[in-house]
């Protein structure tokens, strides 16, 4: 994939107007009011704890810790200064207009930019105490414990059982244990009583929201961490996203899930924390998002801090 | 047309505009009708061709075909030549064209497909392998003689079924890889993406989803490729393919990979080149034979498409 590629496929809606070009805020100046200049100094850090709006949340454990991340494909700055936090079990949420780097930030968590060609991200983003971005981290063993599910439901053109079993197999699972790995896996993804008796037939006879619990399937058949979902619903009818949107809300008991969302309505039904991206041009007419606010959904969705936030979600703009 | 402003009027109206008008669509028809004949033409001048050839050969193909598939070229008559040495030679061409450019040529695609992924390297090679394509084979036969068949002749033995088959792999090869490339570049992305986020190396990636995968592609262009090499003779004729009467003596089968060898397509041209209106009938048998030839491998290759076809 080119970058530019990567870059259009991030949004299939191109319409969506565009937040900083409507005048709701000025550009260079962030949610706190401090005038930032450039890219180089790092943004406010956004408290992730709730506990200055009154919502406790002392029980939870952080998984992601980022800091000033930028990402660059070649010499274009894609997204700027990202810094927060991601609690254990909990669903968070990233929303925004089309190419505001949600889907490029939620590729830095499990090193899939690394597979871009000129892909570069910058700043930290520290996993359970390790640097991600270091030589010494191999991708290949941050992919296994951040799974992913992907935008177009992408089932490996094999039978059903084998798409599940893939991951583990590759992991050094045993034959024996693949049977039980197979039907906890797509127990867990409420797709087993619909495909108990056809686990060898092709996963391509599969509708697009069971291709999708497949997916779903096969990412926590490897008994990941965090799962991180990109826009999992976007292809899928209502009914569909329904279920996944259930099977996210059972999930996050076990894992820790990262969602990119276009649906707002999806993002508050589902996520516990919600950060909302923007995208602003530069004078050379270059879209560089950023994080515009980081708060509980029930805080974002009722009272946002940011005006651009509040336009956001109120549907004047986007 | 009376203009249609109101919802009544366009009710009323509409009887009369929605009717079919003769002649609205001239220029989408005759745009159809020309399409057809030229379809027409091509298939036709190919069927006239092979009917041509079938006629022309009748009489070898109906009366002594078998003599005629297992008998060697005789200078004496036409009624004793053969083409059994040109389809063992063709044969023995094929193999040896397709152990090397096969290889070569799957390798090279993998390469600047899955590794050198677009950069300006890649850009630059695949440029070249495309112009390459569109290189007479002439030129290669040139290449064959003064590389395979002098420079490397410790290896091929001179002008042998292998200097031969080699000319040809060059020939080929960037069919080979131009093909192998499409066939990768088509897998999609997502199957990749798919295979990385559950933790899969580049290797396991590449071996398990992406090859599999091109697999039925690679195989269709290469068999094609390798048809492609079983018709050619010009190069051949350059690379010391006999053109005359040839023994094999008691060499066996491996040894005549380094004698002298002929192919199909060399033995037409030497057919065709002999005076007597029955030569002509043995160049027109052997023309047919090697269509058939060509026909079967590319049988073989819409066969492996089938078969081994996926679908995403």
């Amino acid at each position: 994939m080119t970058p530019e590629e990567a870059v259009m496929t991030q949004e299939s809606d191109a319409s969506m107007p565009d937040v900083a070009q409507s005048g709701v805020s000025g550009p260079g100046v962030s949610e706190s009011g401090a005038v930032v200049d450039g890219m180089t100094s790092p943004g406010p850090r956004i408290d992730v704890s709730g506990a200055a709006m009154g919502h406790t949340r002392a029980d939870t454990q952080t998984v992601f810790r980022c800091d000033d991340i930028h990402v660059y494909y070649t010499d274009f700055l894609a997204l700027r200064d990202v810094s927060l936090d991601i609690a254990a079990h909990e669903v968070t949420a990233f929303i925004g207009p089309s190419g505001c780097g949600k889907t490029t930030f939620l590729r830095c968590f499990n090193r899939m930019n690394d597979l871009i060609e000129g892909a570069r991200v910058e700043g930290s983003i520290n996993y359970h105490g390790v640097e991600l971005y270091q030589d010494e981290v191999d991708p290949v063993e941050v992919r296994r414990r951040v799974g992913m599910v992907f935008q177009k439901p992408n089932p490996f053109p094999k039978s059903i059982y084998d798409n599940i079993a893939y991951g583990p197999r590759l992991a050094g699972a045993k034959r024996s244990e693949l049977d039980d790995i197979v039907e906890r896996s797509l127990t867990r993804a409420a797709l087993w009583d619909e495909v108990r008796d056809r686990l060898k037939t092709s996963a391509y006879g599969l509708s697009g929201g069971q291709q999708q619990r497949l997916c779903i399937a096969r990412a926590i058949a490897v008994q990941p961490d965090v799962v991180l979902m990109d826009e999992p619903c976007s292809a899928l009818d209502p009914i569909a996203t329904g279920r996944i949107e259930e099977l996210i809300a059972e999930l996050k008991t076990e894992y820790t899930i990262l969602i990119v969302t276009h649906n707002m309505q999806q993002a508050a039904r589902i996520s516990d924390m919600t950060a909302f991206f923007s995208v602003q041009a530069n004078e050379m007419g270059q879209r560089t998002g950023e994080l515009v606010e980081y708060a509980p959904t029930s805080l974002i969705f009722t009272n946002p801090e940011d005006p651009r936030t509040e336009a956001y979600i109120t549907g004047r703009v986007g | 047309m009376t203009v249609l402003t109101t919802p009544a009027g366009i009710a009323t109206g509409a009887a009369d505009a929605l009717r079919k008008r003769p002649g609205a669509d001239v220029a989408g028809s005759a745009f159809k009708w020309l399409l057809i004949g030229a379809t027409v033409f091509a298939t036709g001048f190919l069927a006239v061709l092979l009917a041509v050839m079938i006629v022309d050969g009748w009489d070898v193909l109906s009366g002594n075909l078998w003599y005629f598939l297992t008998h060697g070229f005789s200078q004496r008559s036409a009624g004793e030549a053969g083409v059994w040495q040109g389809i063992l030679g063709s044969l023995q061409v094929a193999l040896v064209t397709g152990v090397f450019a096969i290889p070569t040529g799957v390798a090279t695609a993998i390469y600047l497909v899955e590794y050198a992924q677009g950069n300006r390297f890649a850009r630059i090679v695949e440029l070249n392998i495309r112009n390459l394509a569109g290189v007479p084979s002439i030129v290669y036969g040139l290449l064959g003689l003064a590389v395979f068949a002098q420079t490397l002749r410790g290896f091929s033995g001179g002008t042998t079924a292998i200097a031969g088959g080699m000319t040809l792999a060059a020939m080929v090869l960037p069919i080979v890889v131009i093909t192998s490339v499409e066939a990768l570049k088509a897998v999609p992305d997502s199957l990749r993406e798919a295979a990385y986020g559950v933790g899969a190396t580049k290797w396991e990636v590449l071996s398990r989803q992406v090859l599999p995968a091109a697999l039925s592609t690679i195989l269709t262009g290469t068999v094609l490729a390798l048809a492609r090499a079983l018709g050619e003779a010009a190069p051949l004729i350059l690379v010391g393919a006999a053109t005359g009467f040839m023994s094999f003596g008691d060499a066996n089968v491996f040894e005549t990979f380094t004698g002298p060898y002929t192919a199909l397509p060399v033995l037409i041209f030497n057919f065709a080149r002999q005076p007597g209106a029955d030569w002509g009938v043995n160049a027109a048998a052997a023309s047919v034979i090697i269509l058939v030839l060509v026909l079967a491998v590319n049988g073989l290759a819409i066969y492996l498409r089938n078969r081994f076809e996926k679908q995403w």
